[in-house]
């Protein structure tokens, strides 16, 4: 019993950061058609802009604004002078994007260096929680509680405000949201720019656990690819299903089976891609 | 016309004359670069010929590898039994995965094959007792041993791989052109047409998918061979990637385009690694450059039309 509290309080962790990194990819994806292999780096690249600044100010929530901030203004820049020429080739997009998860896994390299690192724990956080025979650390609890929040002020941006209005009209059908007078391209720049900051807070948050190596990038990538899939390519909700989903299957797998982890993936992506291809809350 | 012509024949006679030309060094980098375009072709036989984007194609050209080293160190089992072991291997797991990707298309297909080929590359990454993980399986005997050839050496290997290549690029050249490689274009042209027709258009797609699976299942065996070990890199997302970008740089939906691609992608790597430690970042711009400069690929620059 004990061990299925725990096990379950570590999938959510999972879940927590998964939805982080996902949210952006299927935003990405519903607006722009972009199969984002960089978005795995922008998570890698916010641990290593937070390790900076951490070093020098020892404030977790500084490295956290600045990881966003420089990772966002990446993200802009890509799709504003690299992706958005090639609006209506997806292919040319993924290479492109291809392209730049290798430069920025070489280039993370050369200015930190290969040596693997993890964030320090943020100080009132260091504990943890007790509860009858369950321990579980506070700051993965509070990790959970953070990427609950961000869920919901993403589904309150998506279904309360103009912005989101906007941004569903341009998922469901871009030429007649541009046609309503809708800025698809500058929207496009806006939500590849806030999907990359929110890949790089996700770095941040699962800094002081993960940590920041080279290869974190596409270690994390499948599992977000995969999330997106059973979620549904462009669906907010459906990032958060999955991300639960994913969480707790690689999660329980990696307990269970960690042989064959990865490979617990494949089971659940399967069924939902034969029941319904288009993914639990996708639409064709 | 007149012009790719020449380049044809002009590569056919470098590639036969080449061990009496070359030093020891380049006949290697030419065996690379034949097995490796024989891979890329495979894939263009899904990326180029029936549009489907597949991101994971280098987990079948793995496994099949895989298949070999684990047949060969572990089993001890005789050369035409890898060989047979590796295409029944490759091609059981072609129809498996086609099952699962053959109804979606364009960028659904792209992200549901990169996913899988990532779990592929997982398991292989993972499974310690069989896969021996990170290290891999090294002591794949050499293919003129294991088979029993009269002769040994790196120029009998090449001319083999040479062999294979070709008989392999002229059954690529045949289907493509056949009906059913006719069906596959009309699929990548528009499907809705094809299926009011009359084509089972989802048997088609799978069945290209096979195809495909098993000229790539060659490919994985004469690359075990040739490096006497496998490991977790032949398959992970980087090198379906770096097949991708070798049909897409060469130009798909040709069967020379891949072959150039893969040529240029090897000598790249090589010559790049002799000079400097920074060819990831070299290859992340090359990427961006050909994108750039030639989304249609090197071989259909010029070409209004499509092939």
């Amino acid at each position: 019993m004990t061990y299925l509290v725990t096990q379950t309080l570590n999938g959510l962790f999972s879940a927590a950061l998964l939805f982080l990194i996902a949210s952006g990819l299927t935003l990405a994806f519903g607006v722009m058609k972009i199969v984002n292999i960089a978005h795995g780096s922008f998570y890698m690249l916010g641990v290593y802009v937070a390790y900076t600044v951490i070093m020098r100010t020892q404030s977790l929530l500084l490295g956290a604004i600045a990881a966003m901030l420089v990772v966002g203004a990446l993200g802009f820049v890509m799709q504003r002078f690299f992706l958005r020429r090639f609006g209506n080739d997806p292919l040319a997009q993924m290479m492109m994007t291809m392209g730049f998860a290798l430069l920025f896994r070489d280039a993370a390299l050369m200015i930190w260096g290969g040596d693997p690192f993890t964030l320090q724990y943020p100080g009132p956080l260091r504990g943890s929680l007790e509860a009858g025979d369950v321990v579980f650390p506070l700051y993965r609890l509070f990790v959970i509680f953070v990427a609950a929040l961000v869920g919901v002020a993403l589904w309150a941006i998506n279904e309360k405000t103009l912005i989101g209005a906007r941004l569903r009209a341009t998922v469901d059908d871009p030429e007649m949201a541009s046609a309503t007078g809708i800025n698809v391209a500058r929207l496009s720049g806006l939500v590849f720019a806030a999907g990359a900051a929110l890949a790089a807070f996700g770095g941040v948050m699962g800094g002081p656990i993960l940590g920041g190596y080279a290869g974190i990038d596409f270690d994390l990538l499948p599992l977000a690819f995969v999330v997106v899939i059973i979620g549904g390519m462009g669906s907010l909700k459906g990032a958060l299903v999955g991300s639960i989903v994913v969480g707790m299957i690689d999660n329980f797998g990696k307990a269970l089976a960690p042989e064959l982890s990865y490979f617990t993936l494949f089971a659940p992506m399967v069924v939902v891609l034969a029941v319904k291809p288009t993914g639990l809350y996708g639409r064709a | 016309m007149g012009v790719r012509r020449l380049v044809v024949v002009a590569l056919a006679v470098v590639l036969l004359v080449a061990p009496f030309v070359f030093s020891s060094y380049w006949v290697g980098l030419l065996t690379e670069i034949t097995i490796l375009a024989m891979l890329a072709m495979s894939l263009d036989i899904l990326l180029g010929y029936t549009g489907l984007p597949s991101l994971g194609h280098a987990s079948l050209f793995g496994v099949a590898a895989y298949a070999v080293g684990v047949f060969s160190t572990t089993y001890h089992m005789g050369f035409w039994s890898c060989v047979l072991g590796g295409i029944v291997v490759g091609v059981l797991l072609s129809a498996a995965i086609g099952l699962v990707v053959s109804h979606v298309r364009d960028v659904y297909f792209l992200m549901i094959t990169l996913a899988i080929g990532m779990v592929l590359w997982g398991l292989s990454y993972r499974w310690i007792p069989v896969t021996g993980g990170d290290n891999g399986l090294s002591g794949i005997p050499r293919l003129e041993v294991h088979a029993g050839l009269p002769f040994a050496g790196p120029n009998t290997f090449y001319y083999i791989a040479l062999a294979v290549f070709a008989t392999s690029a002229l059954a690529i050249a045949i289907l493509v052109r056949s009906p059913f490689g006719l069906t596959l274009r009309g699929i990548r042209e528009n499907e809705a047409r094809m299926k009011s027709l009359g084509f089972n258009t989802w048997l088609h797609c799978y069945l290209s998918f096979i195809v495909s699976g098993f000229f790539a299942s060659v490919a994985g065996i004469l690359w075990a061979y040739y490096n006497g070990f496998v490991s977790p890199t032949y398959l992970d997302l980087t090198a379906s990637s770096e097949l991708f970008l070798m049909v897409t740089l060469g130009g798909p939906s040709t069967l020379i385009g891949p072959v150039l691609g893969a040529g240029a992608i090897v000598l790249l790597k090589n010559v790049m690694s002799a000079y400097t430690a920074r060819w990831l970042l070299i290859l992340g711009i090359v990427y961006i450059v050909a994108i750039l400069a030639a989304p249609r690929g090197v071989w259909n620059l010029g070409d209004r039309g499509s092939g």
